[in-house]
Parts: C-alpha cells; sequence; structure tokens
C-alpha cells in the first residue's frame, strides 16, 4: 500500500478521531454511576428558600460574649490564627460602626455605639459579587440563598476578593495546617492558594443544627428563613429597626443588625 | 524561516543567554512560591492583587501598539508603515504571552488553570479575557508571521490574512475593554467604579504601546541594519503625542469627580496615591514620579521641534512609557485596594521573590520579542533593501 | 546521508533520554500493593460491605467520590442511597475514613504503586498514620 503524503495526513487524523470517539465511549459506559444509587437531601436537615442572619447588638455585652462566638466557629472550621494581618484567614470577626458601616460615619453617636463591636461576616448576597465574577463558578449560588465555596474547583484568582465590598473573603496565602491549634477531624482544613469564607455552617444545617456562631450567641445571633414571614427573622425585622452593610450597592446583604433589642415586643 | 533565529552574532547569543539565565533563576523563585504559596508575595487579605496583575493590566496596554499600525495602514492605506508594521504585531505577541504569564504566576492554584475553561462562565469577565487575550495572541501570530514569510518569499500575502487583519482591530479594543471591566464593574471599588477606565486603559494603552514601538525600532537601527525610515517613526510620534493627552485627560477628568464631588470613598484612593493617607504613603512618591514624567513627556511630545528631534523624542518615549508603567502597572491596582472594603489602610509593596519573578516574565517577553525581531531582521536582510510585498 | 554524524549522536541521545525510565529504575524491586481492610471498625462490621460492591468501589471509587464531592457540596444532597437503599452520609472524612482509618495501608498503598496523587488530603484531614480518628 502506497500513500502520498496528505492521504497518510488524512489517514492519522481520522484513525485519532475513531479513537478518540471509542475511548469517551468506552469512558461513558464505565463512568456511568450505579443505576439504582441516588443522592438526596439529607433527611432532617434545616431547609429555607432564603437564609439570612439578624445579629442583635444588645445581646453582646462584654469582650468574652464576642469571642466566644468568634472562637466556636473558627475552632470546629479549622481556620487557622496566623497572629499576622497580612495572611490573616477569618470568617466571623468584630470591628466598629465606623468602620462596620464606611460612609455613615457620625461624629455625635453616643459613646457606648463609637466602640461597640459589630460582627462582620459573608452577607450571603441576593445579588453577590463574588458569583458574578468566579470564572469558573468556584464560588456559587445555593438554591437556599447561601454563598457557597467549593474549594476543590477554586484556581486561587481572587477576583472574587476583589469583588467583596465586605471584605468577607479571605485567601490561603500559605498552608494553613500548622497555624490551626488543634484540627477538628470532622472537617476538612483548606490547601494553600484557595478563597474561603463564612458558609452558614451548611455542614450543619444539613445535619438539623443552627450555625455554630448562633448556638453559642445566647440568642445574639438569630438564623432563619427570610421567605417565611412566621421566622423568627421576620418576626424581629417586623418590630425592629433593622441595618444592613452598604445596602446601597444593590448587592442584597441577608445579614441584619439591630441596635436596641431590649424594646422587644 | 525559524532556522533565521539559530544563527546569529555573539551579540545576539549573549543576549538570548543572559535572558535565558534571567528566567532561569525566576523559574526557580516561582518554584519557591508553587511550594509556599503566594505568601511570598507582599499581597495580603487587604491587597490581594499586586505587583503580577498590575504588570499585566499594563501590557495588555503594551499589545497595542500592533492596531495603531494596523489602522493608518489597511484602513488608510499609509504605506509608509510598511516596514513597521511587523514590529507592532511581534511586540503584541510578546506582550500578550508575558500578560498570560503573569496571571498564571498569580494563580493560587496554576495547576487548575483549565477549570475556567472546563466550567466556562460567561457571567464573569475573566473568562472573557481569557478569550479575548488568547485570540489575540493567535491572531497576530498568524498575521505576523504569514506577512513575513509572504515577505521571505517575495509573494504577496495570502487572501485569507485581510480579514483578519481586520479582525484584530475590534479585538486589540476589546482586550482593552475587557481588561478595563475586570476593574470597572466592581461594586465597593469606588476607585475603579468609573466610566471612562475603559477609554482610559485605551489612551494610556495608545501611547505606551507605540512609544515603546519607537524606543525599539531605534534600537533596532543602531545594532543592526534595520532602519525604519524617519517618517514612519514621526507618524508614530505624533499618536504617541495624541494617546497621552488624552490620558493626561481622562485622568484629570477623574480627579475632578473625586475632588470636585468631595464623596469620601472616590477620594480617598487619590489621597492615599498622591498624598498619602493617615500616615500611609508608600506610593506616594512614585505616583510624582510619575506626574511629572508624564507632563514632562507631553511638553517635549506636544512641541514639534523636541517631538521630530530623535534624541528628546526618545526621551520623550522613555518618560511616557515609564509613566503609564508606574500610573498603570502599580498606582491603578493598588490604588483599588486601599484603602481597604473598612475604610482602613493597610499597605502593601513586592518583595523581592514576586519582583525576581515578575523580571523573569519580563524576560520571557523580551526573550519572544529578540527572537521574532532576529528572524524580521534576518528575511530583510536576504530579501535585500526595497519595499516588502505586501 | 548529510551530516550524519549529526544524526546519529542525536538519535542516540534521543533513545537514551526516551529510555531514561527503564534505567533509572532497573534493580528497584516492585512491591505489589497490598492493601489492608483490617481496621478496628471494619472488622466488627456484621456485613462487610462498602458503599457499593467490591469490584464497583476497586473500578470506580475517584468516579463516586468526584460525584460525591459534587453532590455534596454544589447539589446539598449529602446523603447517599445505594443501590440496595441504604443511606449513607456523603463525607470522605466522616463516613469513608471512619472504616478505611487506615490511609497509609488503604489508599496510599496502591496510589504510590500506580503513581497517583490525588489532593484529597491537601484539605481533608486525616490524623498521622493515617487514622481520621
Amino acid at each position: 500500500m502506497s500513500m502520498d503524503r496528505r492521504e497518510f495526513l488524512k489517514f492519522i487524523g481520522l484513525a485519532g478521531l475513531g479513537l478518540g470517539i471509542g475511548a469517551s465511549a468506552t469512558g461513558w459506559i464505565f463512568s456511568r454511576g450505579l443505576e439504582a444509587s441516588e443522592y438526596i437531601p439529607p433527611p432532617g436537615a434545616l431547609t429555607a428558600k432564603r437564609w439570612a442572619m439578624v445579629v442583635d447588638l444588645s445581646k453582646f455585652k462584654t469582650e468574652e460574649d464576642y469571642q466566644r462566638v468568634i472562637d466556636a466557629c473558627h475552632k470546629i472550621h479549622n481556620v487557622p490564627d496566623f497572629g499576622n494581618p497580612k495572611d490573616e484567614i477569618k470568617w466571623i470577626w468584630t470591628d466598629t460602626y465606623e468602620h462596620t458601616f464606611p460612609g455613615q460615619e457620625n461624629k455625635f453617636l453616643p459613646k457606648e455605639f463609637e466602640e461597640k463591636p459589630f460582627f462582620l461576616l459573608c452577607n450571603h448576597c441576593d445579588n453577590a459579587p463574588c458569583v458574578r465574577v468566579c470564572p469558573t463558578k468556584a464560588t456559587f449560588k445555593r438554591s437556599d440563598g447561601i454563598t457557597m465555596q467549593d474549594y476543590h474547583r477554586c484556581i486561587g484568582c481572587r477576583f472574587c476578593m476583589a469583588a467583596c465590598p465586605y471584605g468577607a473573603r479571605s485567601f490561603n496565602w500559605r498552608d494553613p495546617r500548622p497555624f490551626i491549634k488543634e484540627i477538628d477531624p470532622t472537617y476538612p482544613t483548606r490547601t494553600k492558594g484557595v478563597v474561603e469564607k463564612c458558609t452558614y455552617c451548611v455542614e450543619r444545617l444539613a445535619k438539623g443544627l443552627q450555625p455554630k456562631c448562633v448556638e453559642v450567641s445566647n440568642g445574639g445571633l438569630i438564623f432563619g428563613d427570610l421567605a417565611d414571614p412566621n421566622s423568627e427573622v421576620r418576626r424581629i425585622l417586623n418590630t425592629h429597626f433593622s441595618l444592613r452593610r452598604k445596602a446601597e450597592l444593590g448587592t442584597g446583604p441577608s445579614v441584619f443588625y439591630i441596635i436596641g433589642g431590649e424594646e422587644d415586643v | 524561516m525559524f532556522e533565521k533565529a539559530l544563527v546569529g552574532s555573539r551579540r545576539y547569543w549573549t543576549l538570548v543567554f543572559v535572558l535565558l539565565g534571567i528566567i532561569g533563576i525566576g523559574f526557580l523563585v516561582y518554584l519557591k512560591q508553587l511550594s509556599y504559596g503566594l505568601g511570598i508575595t507582599g499581597m495580603s487579605r487587604d491587597v490581594s492583587w499586586g505587583f503580577y496583575i498590575s504588570q499585566f493590566t499594563f501590557l495588555v496596554g503594551v499589545a497595542a501598539s500592533a492596531v495603531m499600525l494596523v489602522i493608518p495602514y489597511y484602513l488608510h492605506n499609509y504605506k509608509k508603515f510598511s516596514k513597521i508594521i511587523i514590529l507592532g504585531e511581534f511586540l503584541a505577541v510578546s506582550a500578550v504571552t508575558m500578560c498570560i504569564l503573569f496571571i498564571f504566576v498569580d494563580m493560587g492554584q496554576p495547576m487548575r488553570i483549565m477549570n475556567v475553561l472546563l466550567h466556562p462562565t460567561p457571567n464573569s469577565i475573566l473568562f472573557w479575557d481569557s478569550v479575548v487575550l488568547s485570540g489575540y495572541l493567535l491572531l497576530n501570530i498568524v498575521i505576523g508571521w504569514t506577512t513575513l514569510q509572504a515577505e521571505w518569499k517575495d509573494a504577496p500575502p495570502p487572501k485569507w490574512v485581510k480579514p483578519l487583519v481586520y479582525l484584530s482591530i475590534p479585538w486589540a479594543i476589546s482586550i482593552h475593554t475587557v481588561t478595563a471591566f475586570i476593574y470597572a464593574g466592581l461594586p465597593g471599588r469606588h476607585f475603579w467604579l468609573s466610566a471612562i477606565m475603559a477609554a482610559r486603559f485605551l489612551a494610556s494603552a495608545f501611547a505606551s504601546g507605540p512609544a515603546l514601538l519607537i524606543l525599539l525600532a531605534l534600537l533596532l537601527r543602531k545594532y543592526t541594519k534595520f532602519d525604519p525610515g524617519r517618517e514612519p517613526i514621526l507618524a508614530v510620534s505624533k499618536i504617541v503625542a495624541y494617546a497621552m493627552t488624552a490620558n493626561v485627560f481622562f485622568l484629570l477628568l477623574e480627579l475632578f469627580t473625586a475632588l470636585y464631588s468631595g464623596i469620601p470613598g472616590h477620594r480617598h484612593s487619590f489621597e492615599y496615591l498622591f498624598l498619602g493617607l493617615e500616615g500611609h504613603g508608600k506610593l506616594v512618591p512614585l505616583m510624582w514620579i510619575s506626574v511629572f514624567l508624564a507632563l514632562g513627556a507631553l511638553f517635549l511630545l506636544i512641541i514639534p521641534t523636541t517631538r521630530r528631534h530623535e534624541k528628546t523624542l526618545t526621551w520623550a518615549c522613555i518618560m511616557v512609557f515609564i509613566s503609564l508603567w508606574i500610573d498603570k502597572g502599580f498606582g491603578l491596582v493598588i490604588g483599588g485596594f486601599v484603602p481597604n472594603p473598612f475604610e482602613k489602610v493597610f499597605e502593601y509593596w513586592p518583595t523581592l521573590p514576586e519582583f525576581i519573578i515578575s523580571i523573569a516574565v519580563w524576560a520571557v517577553g523580551f526573550l519572544i520579542l529578540t527572537v521574532l525581531y532576529k528572524i524580521v531582521i534576518s528575511v530583510r536582510e536576504s530579501v535585500g533593501p526595497g519595499e516588502p510585498a505586501h | 546521508m548529510y551530516d550524519g554524524g549529526k544524526i546519529i549522536t542525536g538519535i542516540i541521545i534521543f533513545l537514551l533520554f526516551a529510555t531514561f525510565p527503564f534505567y533509572y529504575n532497573i534493580g528497584k524491586a516492585n512491591v505489589k500493593p497490598d492493601p489492608k481492610l483490617d481496621t478496628p471498625v471494619i472488622k466488627q462490621l456484621a456485613e462487610k460491605k462498602c458503599v457499593e460492591s467490591k469490584e464497583y468501589m476497586r473500578a470506580n471509587h475517584m468516579q463516586i467520590l468526584d460525584d460525591w464531592r459534587n453532590m455534596a457540596l454544589r447539589e446539598a444532597k449529602r446523603t447517599y442511597r445505594n443501590a440496595e437503599g441504604k443511606l449513607f452520609e456523603i463525607s470522605l472524612q466522616n463516613t469513608c475514613m471512619k472504616c478505611h482509618s487506615n490511609k497509609n495501608k488503604f489508599c496510599d498503598e496502591c496510589h504510590k504503586y500506580a503513581n497517583v496523587k490525588p489532593y484529597c488530603w491537601d484539605c481533608h484531614f486525616v490524623k498521622e498514620g493515617g487514622a481520621a480518628k
């Protein structure tokens, strides 16, 4: 059999194509899951149409009240402590009114507000800029409103960090493991080069538990379904004046701050 | 044609090996970054993009050099650009390659970079940026290489190149627009949230790219037999003059809006960059150098005598390039992150490893440029003097 | 043949380079992997069965793990119902590694032999010696 160069190239091309199709078909047959198996939402999980959180600042009085919440979250989620602001990773933390609500500064606030710490965490926005900018859908929106992060898929481009108006996201600038005091063996750590943040404790919701911060807040943090008019968060928001961070940006943050609290109806 | 890059003078090889050496050192430092993580750089939780992404942003601009020659030559039949147009196209190849490398070295998980194609996400500007950048790279390689090959064979370039050339014009505009959109569409970053961002990118690109091109053409004339001719250089210098004027004008528009409106969020980044904020001002000297270089360059470019005089034009081009490198390759990105979303000042400064890796990426670009230009010159020498045939 | 010497030298260098893995591994005994299933938890199981059949798991564990993580993380479907209707919590650390607490002997043994380096353990924590507690 003799063939000229053109024919030979054609032959090679077709053979390659055939091989490719064959290989992918075999792959498809073998990769198909088991017919009878299925994936279901865990029975007994807490579910909602739109999860949201209310921060009732009147319930937090001492420094310990705040620290307990932060420590509880960071401990169960294996959040490292690098001890320097450059590498810092945090899921929930505090800052003053001036820095929590920049642009809303008021020189004549009562002294107690000027220094009062406010909780900061991911706002799980309706219209999350981080989700919009992520080039791999590593950060995405769940149907219950939670802005979720897929560490397996994150390429570490940090576009989401530039996009988040709330500074809610942290990057693993280096291997976090050596900086976790005691690793909780039931929860993964992260690897270097991925972005992380608060997840409203999806792993606990799946087990029918409230987020950890809510559990240890002594009623200062209230978590519930914003779409359900009878939920506790809705009841509180109906009777209290609430604030959201940078709501003017149209992101639709789902963390609400109430200041008073005492005049509970 | 590539074999022409494999024979050359002692000087050519010295340059190639020096560049390879720099790349080698940079690669070793990159391996270190790969094992330690991006914490090896000066970037932080607050300034989460730094030198790498700034260099990328600046180099997208340099890649525009090609289109500023393509438009007069192909759309206005300005034949005098025939000799240097290939320089612009190959400069674009080198610049876009550097852009892609700078994005790559900035990734936290570089081995997963193909996730961008595996999970295409049209709502992400970064997805579009990867599309337009690789497209522009491909266009310029194909156009540059085929036209040069035609020249070598002393034949007119194939017909299918023309549509590609026309396509490359809007494509060049698109790489700037899309890169500007990376920044201009982010809520809560006041410094970048500006409709004029893409226009500013284009103006600064059309100044810095052609300015570098003039410098490269003059360098080539000094060290090789290549002569771009006086008139094309003067024509390009006019482009630089107009573009630089537009760029400074646009910057002043931004300043006016920020300062006259007085809105703190809009004001603060400018204050940080030019005056320092809350006692922090690491970028202040650099930014003022950029300002003075821009003003000096404008002065030399606008006055016809100095623009036409080669020595002063060379200085003007160097000044334009450095001024825009500081402005876009540093200030624009860092300024957007300071102050941070909590209106706090946390500063950034590149570290030594970060700097070495960046230099190495520049060396890769310069190596590509050296090899491509070497081929151009050897082809021209073998063909002999006279107008190329395309 | 023009430049015959150069071409032959080139071919020899190429061959040396291409066959390098063979010389490199000469004399190194290839120990056959010997994964173990003898963990305390498995020993106490009445029916020693994984989430799916042994054959399926051996061939497709990487597939099922990939599906598991996508379903759990991205679809919030954190429960797996296997072909027999048994329910499992989808969790590498808390379900898989509870039985297979001997990562060294169960996972690494074959992965090392096949020279595959899954990055599971960069994040998913397993205590020294392989036990996930």
